[in-house]
């Protein structure tokens, strides 16, 4: 059976990893490589590096680390952040990423995600969305690296959802911004209404804060991974225990 | 350790994570498409990730449909590299290798079991293999597939999604990997090891 993922996200900007509250007053948390390093050791299931602030400034991401962190990990990770057109994914994959996430590019040129689809299988193509709302309505938010420019999308989270499935997303990330960086838990009425319309595998992303957070969100909302990032980098959860935690609850997972 | 190994060119961008697992066994991987080289080297990685049709046609290009088949030094075949050892791929129906016979297939997507098939999986042993030497039965090992083959003559490890699939196959000198071992911690990194070890003559 397929195990569920626990996915350390590093937050990328300027060569360092960094982390804010409600995607709002960054700071750092370590260097690239030695946090790379540590999440192998860890049993991590996967690596994502955000570059915050890529998008946002009309900046690609520097893709010079991309090779270093290949050369250190023998885990699949992903790369988001900058890039906007099959040559930027190339150049990303051929430095050894595992896949590339696309968010608000995808949002500003929809083709662009069956372009990447087409040329490197949907496989290697995730698409990130960043929602929030409640009561059974949520909206897509784009630019949200940059808290000057982020604004709501003009999407329905749930149709967008369906339609990057429909043009070849092989993966879908959902950040829940009402939860990012409060850690009281993830957004299980949202993630489980996008599940109900996901057939692909579907990765969980902000709020988490304790051990039963990740049940949760494995039980009650079937995703297929649960990414996190300050528990992790702060050390407050230490993978190997989470992991011990869930397969005591009959999770499964990587040991 | 053998020394000199190609990695054939067959599509597919992600190269460089399986040349740096090389080169942690201490091993550098070439990558060509060049027929004489191919024919030399001590081992033949066979990579590619993407479709089966683009991957044919870049083996087509390059000439080297005849040459793969008749290779007599070990081979290993890893994810679509695996998938074009056999006979055909019912992605786009595509006439494959012909090496292993039986047809790769497209996975069943339901709820459960999401496609692509793509995450950590066990692998089960079917039968002995050198590949499993210091590998303890269960493995977790990464996946990334929607098409796999069924367990067959010559599946040594299968794994579930779904249904079972071949995981693990070897004929001969022919070896495939449905997964990514560069990719799958220190199992896959065994994994590697075990086929540059093999003793071969």
């Amino acid at each position: 059976m397929l195990a569920r993922r626990i996915i350390p996200c590093l937050d990328v900007r300027d060569g360092q990893v960094v982390k804010g509250v409600r995607f709002r007053e960054h700071r750092v948390m370590g260097e690239i490589l030695d946090l790379a390093r540590r999440y192998r050791e860890e049993h991590a299931d996967e690596v994502v590096f955000y570059d915050i602030t890529a998008s946002p400034h009309g900046r690609s991401v520097d893709r010079s680390w991309i090779l270093r962190v290949a050369d250190v990990l023998d885990i699949p990770f992903c790369v988001a952040g900058g890039i906007r057109d099959v040559a930027g994914a190339e150049e990303v994959l051929m430095n050894g990423a595992d896949k590339i996430s696309v968010n608000s590019p995808a949002l500003a040129d929809p083709d662009l995600i069956g372009e990447l689809a087409r040329r490197f299988g949907s496989q290697c193509v995730v698409v990130g969305i960043d929602s929030s709302g409640g009561d059974g309505r949520w909206r897509v938010h784009e630019l949200t690296g940059d808290p000057s420019l982020s604004r709501e999308a003009g999407r329905d989270t749930l149709d967008w959802v369906r339609e990057v499935q429909e043009r070849g997303a092989g993966e879908i990330v959902l950040n829940c911004m009402n939860m990012d960086g409060v850690r009281q838990g993830y957004d299980i009425e949202q993630l489980c209404a996008v599940r109900d319309c996901c057939r692909v595998p579907l990765i969980a992303s902000g709020g988490a804060g304790a051990p039963e957070h990740f049940v949760d969100v494995f039980r009650r909302a079937r995703v297929d991974g649960a990414l996190a990032a300050t528990v992790f980098h702060s050390g407050q959860i230490a993978i190997p225990d989470l992991k011990e935690y869930l397969a005591a609850r009959n999770v499964s997972v990587r040991d | 350790m053998n020394r000199d190994v190609a990695l054939v060119d067959c599509g597919g961008a992600n190269i460089a994570s399986l040349r740096f697992a090389l080169e942690r066994l201490g091993v550098e991987g070439h990558f060509t498409r060049d027929a004489g080289r191919i024919e030399a080297a001590e081992r033949v990685l066979l990579p590619g990730v993407g479709a089966a049709g683009a991957g044919m046609g870049r083996l087509t290009d390059a000439h080297l449909l005849e040459l793969i088949p008749r290779l007599t030094q070990p081979v290993l075949g890893i994810c679509l590299g695996m998938q074009l050892l056999y006979e055909v791929s019912s992605e786009d129906d595509t006439p494959c290798l012909g090496v292993i016979p039986g047809q790769v297939d497209l996975l069943e997507a339901s709820p459960e079991h999401t496609i692509p098939h793509m995450g950590w999986n066990q692998v089960e042993r079917r039968a002995e293999s050198r590949l499993f030497d210091g590998i303890p039965d269960g493995s977790w090992f990464y996946f990334v597939h929607s098409y796999a083959a069924p367990p067959g003559k010559h599946c040594v490890g299968d794994t579930e999604h779904g249904r079972r699939f071949a995981s693990v196959v070897n004929k001969d000198n022919f070896f495939g990997v449905q997964f990514h071992p560069e990719r799958s911690g220190q199992h896959g990194q065994r994994l590697l090891k075990n086929f540059l070890e093999l003793p071969w003559n």
